[in-house]
């Protein structure tokens, strides 16, 4: 029997989407076995969140009220007391950036191993077959694992669980070694940068490593007036400043849905698709064949884009 | 203050490859700093300039043929670096979590600096959890996917912004010693200058073996197996636009005009 323990995620008040998709995978590995499936839901308005988190499939929900906001000390010593009392086979968490702060130091602290970023999961009740990513997701690989894991999960793998369910919500008695905390959350900054917001614009050109220095940038500017489009980008951009951070796309940028999103120069990592799936209309204009963003893209131009981008230019004056 | 940085060679992909087993056919491969071990870097040698650290150490894990990758660290700045490398580590799959871990551990106490920096994650395996891992297994405190550091360490607290999803940073105090795992775009990384490149030579590069840091071979078995390596299946129906750039730009331009999106 594989009993399963996942840990939600939330931020300012909110669960983030990612808890829900954790109960989905979560769920279908415990199922496997005949397990059960425990959620923890740590810090912030608890009761509220278990109310939320009450979807089919969940066995017990344990709350844990501790301060508001997100802090790795405390989720290390709960998770780690919890999982002493519940003894599950599998710990799940979220692979956001709050996730990677804590599954490691608690595959450290049970002596556990840990593997991140997974895309899907299998188990047999003895070992775990995780498949996930290398090489920027050029290859994907099935690594097993015997005996118990820490795994954390990618975001929007899993469909979230939607339908109300009658889990059992248990407060958890967590003894909460004070002195052990050292780190404090002062608070919380948004990304800053002009008043241009990506997520408005019908039309966005957006541009990626593929323009390999600054001064290309003029060609893409010119292509954005051209056609009346905001221009927005990938991460790399915005880590160079060529362009502000309010014009990233992506898992730490803005999440966009235009009509069109015209995709220039760039390979499509993850966290940038994550940010642009729910575009109506994909345009890919990139020389690989093979990159990434050629599997979400509806139309793809495979070819230079300093050769296609002044042909488009000319066509729009 | 002393600062240590964690540097990985990575291997990096070409467009075309094919895969033999479990592995990616060597010649479609190339060596290079870490991307996200090259912020590290440049923040470690920043708070040099700043005055705040006094020495910058490197440690890696590697053969020797990263010996290249480890002196454009100490070309951009550091002032020596160690590597560790033993048979034992030979012909692994890939080196996991907890490996990493007891290794870089047992250089960390060694070397007692009071801030460790290390990429996010590693461009190859990707695995994202070493730094905390570490941070963890010696008792610092430490802050993933940061991408900016307060340089005054105020009252021995280490100040950061971490970058969470959707644009949002938060705003943490941890106690030192810490170690950061730094998030890209934290700040430029500088290009070695031909007087770094020509330093970096003579610089101190020290090898050491498992035995040496006084790790058993037993705490490094690999806890998981690579058991398949393939390219993943293409889900698209994406409709590739052939012919020449005038060709297909006039086809983009035909679909943004029937969109409504461009005149």
């Amino acid at each position: 029997m594989t009993d399963v323990l996942a840990v939600t995620d939330h931020r300012r008040g909110d669960l983030r989407d990612i808890s829900y998709e954790l109960i989905t995978a979560g769920r279908e590995l415990a199922d496997e076995t005949g397990g059960d499936l425990h959620l923890v839901i740590i810090n912030g308005p608890v009761d509220r969140f278990a109310q939320k988190c009450n979807r089919v499939g969940v066995d017990t929900i344990h709350t844990v009220s501790y301060g508001e906001e997100f802090n790795h000390d405390i989720y290390t010593q709960v998770i780690t007391q919890l999982y002493h009392n519940l003894a599950p086979k599998y710990i799940l968490t979220p692979n956001s950036v709050n996730g990677l702060d804590y599954a490691p130091a608690i595959a450290n602290r049970l002596d556990l191993p840990i593997v991140t970023d997974t895309i899907d999961l299998e188990t047999d009740g003895k070992s775990l077959v995780a498949t996930r990513e290398m090489y920027g997701g050029k290859v994907e690989t099935t690594n097993q694992y015997e005996g118990n894991v820490v795994v954390t999960i990618r975001g929007a793998e899993w469909p979230a669980a939607e339908v109300t369910g009658d889990a059992k919500v248990k407060p958890f008695d967590a003894e909460i070694d004070e002195d052990a905390i050292g780190s404090t959350v002062t608070g919380f900054e948004e990304a800053v940068g002009g008043n241009v917001d990506i997520s408005e614009a019908d039309l966005l050109v957006s541009i990626g490593r593929g323009i390999e220095e600054k001064e290309n940038l003029d060609l893409i500017r010119n292509l954005a007036d051209t056609l009346d489009a905001t221009l927005s980008s990938s991460r790399p951009i915005v880590d160079n400043g060529w362009l502000p951070k309010n014009r990233q796309v992506g898992q730490s940028g803005k999440v966009v849905t235009p009509e069109v999103y015209i995709a220039i120069g760039i390979s499509g990592a993850v966290q940038h698709v994550a940010g642009m799936k729910g575009s109506d209309t994909i345009i890919a204009i990139n020389t690989d064949p093979n990159a990434p963003i050629m599997d979400i893209a509806d139309y793809a131009i495979v070819d230079d884009l300093f050769d296609v981008v002044p042909e488009l230019i000319e066509e729009f004056q | 203050m002393k600062a240590l940085v964690a540097v990985k060679e990575v291997m990096l992909v070409e467009d075309e490859f094919e895969i033999e087993g479990v592995e990616i056919a060597e010649q479609h491969l190339s060596a290079d700093l870490n991307e996200w071990d090259g912020y590290a870097i440049e923040e470690a040698v920043e708070l040099q300039e700043d005055g705040i650290v006094d020495e910058v150490v490197t440690v890696t894990i590697g053969p020797e043929e990263c010996e290249q990758t480890i002196r454009q660290a100490l070309a951009k700045g550091a002032d020596r670096s160690i590597r560790i490398w033993d048979d034992t580590l030979e012909g692994a799959d890939l080196i996991d979590v907890d490996a990493k871990t007891e290794i870089l551990s047992a250089v960390i106490e060694e070397e007692n600096p009071d801030l460790v920096l290390t990429g996010v994650q590693a461009g190859d395996d990707s695995f994202a959890a070493t730094g905390v891992s570490v941070a963890e297994n010696l008792g610092f405190q430490w802050g993933a996917v940061v991408n900016h550091l307060e340089h005054d360490f105020e009252d021995g607290l280490a100040s950061v912004h971490r970058e969470l999803e959707g644009g949002i940073e938060e705003l943490t105090d941890l106690e030192l010693p810490a170690v950061l795992t730094i998030q890209t775009g934290i700040n430029e990384p500088r290009y070695a200058s031909l007087r770094g490149i020509r330093q970096a030579q003579r610089k101190e590069l020290d090898v050491k073996t498992l035995s040496d840091i006084g790790v058993d071979e037993s705490r490094i078995a690999t806890e998981f197996e690579l058991t398949d390596m393939y390219e993943p299946e293409s889900k698209s129906d994406t409709t590739i636009w052939e012919g020449n750039a005038g060709e297909t730009s006039s086809k983009l331009g035909e679909l943004l005009r029937d969109k409504g999106v461009a005149q």
